[in-house]
């Protein structure tokens, strides 16, 4: 009797209650709907944010130099005269350097640990360079300047001089002292930098190839080359091309790996043994020094062509991974 | 016989072929594994010697004296916990929307791409835009500026990490609670969120072993410091701005300082990302 008087009440103050919790659900809801929502739309508002706070900050060098920014080699805080061309040129260059190296050996590593390497060691190897991408890059660079420059400085790059002194076009490309230091260097520092990164996509977009399609071509009597060359590969293409441009938005951007090993010269040497100079260097190196507000705004404006460039490159990698994922999932 | 011949002559061929080109691939993955083993021996074998006591209770020193990285790492560790604070909420958030509320919105991929770009973009181009909008509106360097530049780098990894977590959840748990007449935000917040938790927490693990490394952004935001500072209005000094300075000083005392935080920060994000797929694989396993 007790038990049913209970209930009743229960379900009596509920029955008021009712439209109260209700209407209290639905606020609550979209209190939280709007709150995520705006969340989601500070990571447009951020990146739009960048984009017009250092195009505002360039606002002034590239209205004084205009154009010519982007094309004058000068960098002359004494005669308030700056041009962007050098790093510009460095930046590319060392990144190019980087992926003609990085591509091969990161493909060679993602085959090997896909098709070659027994199971038992495949997983230590596959963790250990997933760990290694995330070694930041400022390790790289104090190994760079202590240990590898100082040998390549002793050991290889006489060795180049001397080897191609007598080719044409070579003897351009590794001329001058061995400083050391320089454009060869920071891009063997890249190399290294963006190798686990590679490895790391490409491995997973060749792990999206169905076992069926390889399997067959194994049966039909392919070697593992043949497999490699003619069903993973054209396979995974697109993927492939977008993690290395993933790569390669990382290797533009790269500052404090390049910034110690690259030499800080602002001009342009046809020799890749020559110091040189990349955005990214450049602005880790002057910012905090740079007087007057022009030398100032060249900077900032160097920060916004990086911005773009990668923007760019990172854009067309997003593009061609998300091609891969629909075609993954057809 | 002659048929015969020319076939085990292209078999030769195809499978010599495929022997240079398995043994090239074998070559770089040697050559890259070793130039990796190559650098973490030489961090550990120089760092390894300059580990004490005093680099966790002494300051900085000047050129020449004895000191430690206390006040770096104490700089390092405050701005890294102020930048996950600030970062992890909104970005939860961000992938919460993206994930349950704004799942089939026209919006989301828009994001999620603008996110991806963010997640890659150079971090000293973050550098220079919070030092636009902060250091320069403030007219001095700060532990503040330091830890936002460091928050907007953890941001993407946190939107992206818990936006593919919940996507994982399976929706039978959410119509389940849906059909007893659970309004969403409650579902997502015990529904959801639990069985994504590890997922999440990893996340915001792997963007902290991101952010403690980074030295670009912290340049021209949070400078540096000489001596102890909690100021978080002052300039205020970071374990990696310190390596960079000291590894490019001429003074013998500081380049090993500098190895010896490069030791101690490879270690923190070592165990970090460990920590992060252990959390993750463990998550795994129980679904």
């Amino acid at each position: 009797m007790a038990d049913l008087s209970v209930e009743t009440t229960n379900s009596l103050s509920m029955n008021v209650d009712r439209t109260g919790a209700l209407k209290r659900f639905a606020t609550t809801d979209a209190i939280f709907r709007s709150l995520t929502r705006i969340c989601a739309i500070s990571v447009l508002v951020i990146l739009g944010a960048i984009m017009v706070s250092l195009l505002e900050g360039s606002w002034l060098a590239l209205g004084t130099f205009g154009i010519d920014f982007v094309f004058d080699e000068s960098w002359n805080p004494v005669t308030v005269k700056f041009g962007a061309l050098a790093p510009i040129y460095g930046t590319i260059m060392t990144s190019f350097l980087a992926m003609l190296l990085a591509v091969p050996l990161g493909l060679g590593i993602a085959i090997f640990l896909t098709e070659l390497c027994p199971p038992i060691i495949r997983r230590p190897i596959g963790i250990a360079i997933e760990l290694l991408a995330g070694i930041p890059s400022i390790i790289y660079g104090i190994w760079g300047l202590f240990v590898f420059a100082p040998f390549l400085q002793k050991h290889v790059q006489p060795f180049l001089i001397a080897t191609f002194a007598d080719v044409p076009v070579l003897n351009g490309l590794f001329a001058g002292p061995p400083y050391g230091i320089g454009m060869l260097t920071a891009s063997l520092i890249l190399v290294i930098m963006i190798l686990p990164f590679i490895v790391a996509i490409t491995r997973d977009v060749f792990e999206t190839v169905p076992t069926v399609l390889r399997e067959s071509a194994y049966g039909l009597g392919c070697t593992t080359w043949e497999v490699t060359r003619n069903v993973v590969l054209p396979y995974t293409r697109v993927g492939v091309i977008g993690g290395c441009m993933l790569a390669l938005g990382r290797a533009l951007g790269e500052t404090m790996a390049v910034t110690f090993v690259i030499g800080n010269a602002h001009r342009i040497s046809e020799s890749i043994l020559a110091p040189g100079t990349t955005i990214s260097a450049t602005i880790a190196n002057e910012f905090a020094e740079a007087v007057g507000d022009v030398y100032f705004s060249s900077l900032i404006a160097l920060g916004f062509l990086l911005f773009l460039i990668t923007f760019i490159v990172l854009a067309f990698a997003r593009y061609m991974l998300l091609r891969l994922e629909r075609q993954a999932g057809n | 016989m002659a048929t015969e011949l020319r076939n085990m002559r292209l078999y030769r061929r195809r499978s010599r072929r495929n022997a240079i080109y398995m043994g090239l691939s074998l070559a770089s993955a040697a050559i890259g594994l070793s130039w990796l083993a190559l650098i973490l021996g030489t961090l550990v074998i120089n760092g390894i010697s300059g580990l004490s006591l005093s680099v966790f209770t002494e300051m900085t020193p000047p050129p020449g004296g004895t000191g430690g990285l206390a006040n770096a790492i104490v700089g390092s560790l405050i701005m890294t916990g102020l930048a996950v604070l600030i970062g992890t909420p909104i970005g939860t958030l961000a992938g919460t929307y993206m994930a349950e509320y704004g799942r089939y919105d026209k919006l989301t991929p828009v994001i999620r791409f603008i996110n991806d770009i963010l997640l890659s973009a150079p971090s000293i181009v973050i550098g220079l835009f919070i030092y636009e909008i902060v250091v320069a509106r403030m007219g001095h360097f700060s532990g503040l500026a330091g830890a936002l530049a460091l928050a907007v780098i953890v941001l993407p990894v946190v939107v992206r990490t818990t936006e593919d977590m919940l996507l994982l959840v399976p929706n039978t748990l959410r119509e389940a609670a849906a059909a007893l007449g659970t309004p969403t935000w409650y579902i997502i917040a015990k529904v959801a969120y639990r069985a994504a938790r590890a997922g999440i927490i990893t996340g915001v693990l792997l963007a902290v072993a991101r952010i403690t490394g980074e030295t670009a952004p912290l340049l021209f935001t949070a400078l540096n410091n000489q001596f102890w500072s909690a100021d978080l209005l002052a300039p205020m000094p970071s374990l990696p701005v310190v390596i960079f300075q000291f590894a490019l000083s001429p003074y013998e005392n500081w380049r090993d300082l500098a190895w010896t935080g490069a030791l101690l920060i490879t270690f923190a994000v070592l165990t970090l990302s460990v920590l992060a797929r252990v959390l993750s694989s463990k998550s795994g396993g129980e679904r």
